[in-house]
């Protein structure tokens, strides 16, 4: 878990994306304790910051406002987290970032599957937040921006997605088409995170939603070519009970 | 006590009593002379009466016998449909008992209360059905004859010279709240018999010679309005006490009656109870058991019980006294409960036993001293029908041959001997030849031996030889004695051996039941108890057992050993009633005899806990009074094994909801100072940050937010792991299993304990070859996040953890070892327990990581255990069941 001084060393990174006028960030968000503190540390990273309490007024100011991003808590006392998003989702494709309680996996899933860009579990630090909000910032901007970067490169690992070749420390590394075809599907959504439901639609197509452990077997096999120690991933990260996710960095 | 006023506990028990009885039906007898004197018609008068004054009222069974009078009264009035029953290809109708109980009127009547029902109805007797409807609250009217009361019957018989088979027992008139006398001059109803009122004509002529004679009627008659007198004076009694009017407050005597086998015993029984009735007298039967009872015949013992049963039923306290001499024993018992009056029957035996000996009514009279002993005539009426004769034990020829072929061998003997010895010897030879052979065999068989003895030596060995005829007569005198030494030795040694056969016999009673009490008193656990007593009493009475306890609802359900009786709906019925009646019923007793198996209450202090069922392949089994009453013990002596059982489980069950209330308050001491030292540890720090931040410098104030994120995250884990734990005792818990690459939660749990322990050099040893495995992968992760916290907590930071796994029949086995300084041996089970901390040195924990650890593995089906490593440190290993068929993934072949 990251803590408060790990979100301090982070500023400077926060501050070399910052342009003259702040990305808005609304935080719907119930609890006063965690507002104050999302305003201390947002404000200070430069994000111009809009707080609604409710869910219905966090609807209102996303209208209103546009935002460049949402933070929004999953349990809001006049309307249920997921509903926000579906009705966002209707006219808008500004990343969300959900706030949730560790232990409740199956909500995380459905805010994810419903369109959340990405959580993160209370208690958190600010440090992590950020990341996530950098990491949902980053896609949007690529994805109106022309298509991805022909080289994708983190760590070791380096993907010519133009050439179709994988390299670990120099080494050329031979992938099977589906193994391929994972990496890329997560290459595309580097740093945030893909539920299992979202891969294998993407990976195998939608009539394969059921069959997890397909892509189990091939993130293992996909870890054993990458990976130096499988059981310590450096790159494919597994998020308990949610899904994966590929290290943006 | 002042004068007047009742003794209290007289009036407790008078309370209790009334208090009894105000729950009950009332009971109101129409009692007559003989048939015909329009009992049936009284009564239904009577209920027309009440019918009128608007009480809710039933006609449940009554016999008109055709006549108009009466028929004409029940019109308006509802009557229940009786119950057909099937016997011996015959359609016969009876009282139909449970209908009236489901009907539930406020008053019904029921004709003749002696009738026999037929059989496979619940009750043998009426009156059994009538007492059930008075328990549930019911007033019922009956009627009866005089001569069906069970202690008038020999009177009965004595005057009319009709047996009377169908009888009641007085204690059933005596509960009675109400006799009315339906009187008619013996005139007026051989008139009425006459006219042919009384019963169908043809069949009035053989009634009237056999039973409607003038006299018998006017003896009827005198004796029920003798018997309503009582009931009147009975009532007056009560009237007495209740108004404290003490004028003839009678001293309490006692009689004691003495049966032995005998038919006549019945007799001595009915007339101790007019005795004692008409004294006022409690009143004891007494058997005395002695050794001769071991061969008496099976129909002479059931005979016995029978005696004693019907005693019971008259109100008489039941004794079985055992002692060699029976006058001995009762003047004893007599002596000890201060019994005034001894009644006691003239017995029949063979009159030169009682001029020899006395009769027992002899001995009594010379033993007796202040006590009066009253003798009952023995003497047969001719229309008793006599019980079955004796039946003998089974007697071959063999002791008889015995007896010969003894009796030549030592005629043998003495023949050797005969030139050497005197005669007075050769007497000797013959007389052990007699021990011998009453030593072994039956009583004739020694007689017999004796008789020759005397022949064979008089043949033999006196002069003139080979011939009976004998020269000196002085030899009379030798015969003479020789015959009466060998008799009486003969009859010593018989009654020696006898004696020894019923010590046997009770020894071997005694020593079941100690057996059966020893292993009880032994056995822990309902479950236990009755798995014994099972095994014990189908040992010994080599029958089928099965014991029904009520559940938690109330419901019988069978207990017992394999082999046990198949119950079905009937058999439950019987087994009920027994339960609810706290009385024996089925095969072998009054109540609901067609039953399989024969079921006993099991009667401890608290009432009846539970029923004993016992079935016999053996039809004759369990039939013999002492057979009974051992079974009787042994459901008695179970009974109270079982209560103890259950209070023990109740007293476990208070003392597991005192250890549940200590956890409960050790949690909330733990959980509360687990929650407030970080708290104060952050409300400290976050106060000081504010209060003098400006004067701190950058290092402390670094120091200080470190310590509020620290206890934050603490305080972050302990939440989390409550929850959870609430969560596994509340049973919300359910494992989602799916497969996963075992390798993948390790590395998830890794990530996340690396960011706590940066340092810490953790090194995996995991197969290539490591199989998926069926987890709920959240769940397993947190076991391993817990158990490398744990590891990291308790070992030195420089040392390196392990997490190895491997597959091992049919599981894969997961461990977590470190190498800091173990468990103590004692710790090893217990670090599992909730809110247990080890006596390790540095140990903060809360005491939750590893219960939960054992929650999560145990709803995998797995196991966790804890060792420590011969090379130092602790190792953790758990177990996850590899079940059901790993999913198939086809390898890629696009």
């Amino acid at each position: 878990m990251t803590n408060v001084p790990d979100a301090a060393s982070n500023t400077t990174h926060a501050g070399e994306a910052r342009t003259e006028v702040g990305p808005m960030v609304i935080v719907i968000e119930d609890e006063p304790q965690i507002r104050r503190f999302l305003r201390a540390s947002l404000t200070t990273q430069g994000f111009r910051l809009v707080e609604a309490v409710t869910g219905e007024d966090g609807l209102v100011q996303a209208a209103t406002r546009q935002p460049d991003i949402v933070i929004l808590d999953l349990g809001l006392p006049d309307m249920d987290g997921l509903e926000v998003i579906r009705r966002l989702r209707e006219w808008t494709a500004v990343p969300i970032v959900v706030l949730s309680a560790r232990g409740q996996e199956r909500d995380k899933i459905a805010a994810l599957d419903a369109g959340a860009d990405d959580y993160v579990s209370k208690p958190f630090g600010v440090g992590e937040l950020l990341a996530r909000m950098r990491v949902a910032l980053r896609h949007t901007t690529v994805g109106t921006k022309d298509a991805a970067e022909p080289v994708f490169s983190v760590g070791d690992l380096s993907v010519d997605l133009v050439r179709r070749h994988v390299q670990v420390a120099g080494q050329q590394v031979h992938l099977t088409p589906i193994e391929y075809r994972l990496l890329t599907t997560l290459i595309r959504h580097a740093g945030k995170v893909m539920t299992h439901n979202q891969l294998l639609t993407e990976v195998w197509g939608p009539n394969q939603a059921d069959q997890a452990h397909y892509l189990r077997v091939y993130t293992a096999q996909l870890r054993r070519k990458l990976e130096v120690d499988p059981a310590r991933p450096r790159y494919l990260l597994t998020e308990p009970g949610v899904g994966y996710r590929l290290a943006a960095e | 006590m002042p004068e007047g006023r009742p003794d209290p506990d007289v009036l407790l028990e008078q309370v209790k009593e009334e208090e009894a009885h105000a729950r009950r039906g009332r009971l109101k007898v129409f009692l007559g002379a003989v048939a015909g004197v329009g009992k049936t018609y009284a009564m239904l008068q009577t209920a027309r009466e009440r019918k009128a004054e608007g009480v809710d009222l039933v006609v449940g069974w009554v016999d008109t016998h055709g006549r108009a009078e009466t028929e004409a009264l029940l019109p308006g009035l509802e009557v229940l449909p009786r119950r057909p029953i099937e016997y011996r290809g015959q359609v016969l109708t009876e009282f139909d008992l449970d209908l009236a109980l489901t009907r539930r009127p406020t008053l019904i009547l029921v004709d003749e209360l002696a009738h026999t029902n037929a059989p496979g109805s619940r009750h043998a007797k009426r009156w059994q059905d009538v007492m059930e409807l008075l328990d549930v609250g019911i007033h019922v009217y009956t009627t009866l004859n005089i001569q069906h009361l069970e202690s008038l019957n020999d009177v009965v018989t004595q005057i009319t010279g009709v047996v009377v088979r169908e009888t009641l027992p007085d204690s059933v008139l005596e509960q009675a709240d109400e006799v009315e006398l339906i009187d008619l001059p013996p005139e007026d109803l051989l008139q009425r018999l006459k006219e042919g009122k009384v019963y169908v004509p043809e069949q009035a002529a053989e009634a009237v010679r056999s039973f409607f004679r003038k006299g018998n009627l006017i003896a009827l008659r005198e004796l029920a309005l003798r018997r309503t007198a009582d009931s009147v004076d009975v009532q007056m009694r009560h009237y007495m006490r209740d108004h404290a009017i003490r004028k003839t407050w009678p001293v309490t005597e006692r009689l004691i009656a003495c049966v032995g086998s005998g038919p006549h015993s019945v007799r001595v029984v009915r007339a101790a109870k007019r005795f004692a009735d008409s004294l006022r007298a409690a009143w004891i039967v007494a058997y005395v058991e002695t050794p001769a009872h071991a061969r008496l015949s099976e129909a002479d013992r059931a005979r016995v019980a029978d005696t004693l049963r019907l005693a019971e039923q008259l109100g008489a306290e039941t004794v079985t006294l055992s002692g060699s001499h029976v006058s001995d024993e009762l003047l004893r018992h007599a002596r000890e409960r201060n019994v005034s009056k001894i009644v006691v029957g003239k017995p029949e035996h063979r009159r030169w036993r009682h001029r020899l000996f006395g009769t027992i009514a002899d001995e009594l009279i010379r033993g007796a001293g202040e006590t009066d002993v009253y003798v009952i005539s023995g003497e047969e009426s001719p229309n008793v029908p006599y019980a079955a004769p004796r039946l003998r034990r089974a007697v071959g020829w063999q002791p008889y041959a015995r007896a010969v072929g003894i009796v030549t061998l030592c005629t043998g003997l003495a023949w050797i001997m005969f030139p050497y010895f005197e005669l007075s010897n050769l007497i000797m030879v013959y007389l052990l030849g007699v021990v011998l052979v009453a030593s072994r065999s039956e009583p004739g068989a020694s007689i017999l031996a004796s008789i020759l003895s005397v022949a064979a030596f008089d043949f033999f060995f006196v002069p003139p030889f080979l011939t009976f005829a004998v020269s000196d007569t002085q030899y009379f005198v030798t015969f003479a004695v020789m015959l009466v030494v060998a008799l009486v030795i003969s009859g010593f040694t018989v009654r020696i051996r006898w004696l020894a056969e019923a010590a046997g016999q009770r020894e071997r009673r005694t020593a079941a039941l100690y057996a059966l009490s020893r292993e009880l008193a032994g056995t822990p656990g309902v479950a236990s108890i009755l798995e014994a007593a099972s095994r014990h009493i189908t040992d010994v009475f080599r029958a089928r057992v099965v014991f029904l306890l009520p559940d938690g609802a109330g419901v019988l359900t069978a207990h017992g050993s394999p082999g046990r009786i198949e119950l079905d709906s009937t058999e439950l019925g019987v087994s009920r009633w027994v339960f609810e009646h706290n009385q024996p019923a089925g095969r072998g007793t009054g109540t609901l005899p067609g039953a399989k198996a024969l079921y006993l209450p099991l009667a401890a202090s608290r009432g009846s806990i539970g029923v004993l069922g016992i079935r016999s392949n053996d039809p004759n089994a369990l039939e013999t009074p002492e057979q009974l009453h051992q079974l009787e013990t042994f459901a008695n002596q179970t009974a109270l094994a079982i209560e103890r059982g259950l209070l023990a489980e109740e007293a476990h069950a208070a003392q597991v909801r005192v250890e549940t209330e200590r956890l409960r308050s050790s949690l909330l001491s733990s959980v509360s100072h687990d929650l407030r030292t970080p708290l104060a540890a952050i409300t400290g720090a976050s106060s000081s940050l504010l209060e003098t931040g400006d004067r701190l410098d950058t290092g402390t104030r670094r120091e200080l937010l470190e310590t509020i994120g620290d206890e934050a995250n603490r305080l972050s884990r302990l939440v989390h792991n409550l929850l959870e734990m609430s969560r596994l005792e509340s049973g919300a818990l359910k494992a989602h299993m799916e497969w996963y690459p075992l390798e993948e939660i390790i590395g998830a749990a890794l990530a996340r304990v690396g960011k706590a322990h940066k340092d810490r050099q953790i090194l995996t040893r995991l197969p290539d070859d490591l199989p998926m495995v069926p987890v709920d992968d959240v769940l397993i992760e947190q076991v391993l996040v817990n158990l490398l916290d744990n590891a990291a907590k308790y070992s030195p930071s420089h040392t390196s953890i392990e997490v190895a796994a491997r597959r091992e029949d049919g599981a894969i086995i997961v461990e977590v070892a470190d190498r800091g300084s173990g468990l103590h041996a004692e710790d090893l089970e217990r670090v599992f327990e909730k809110f247990y901390r080890g006596k390790r040195p540095y140990g903060r924990g809360a005491g939750l990581g590893l219960a939960i650890c054992r929650g999560f593995i145990e709803a995998h089906g797995g196991r966790i255990w804890a060792a420590n490593r011969p090379e130092g440190g602790a190792v953790f290993r758990f177990t996850l069941p590899l079940t059901g068929t790993p999913p198939d993934v086809r390898s890629e072949d696009d």
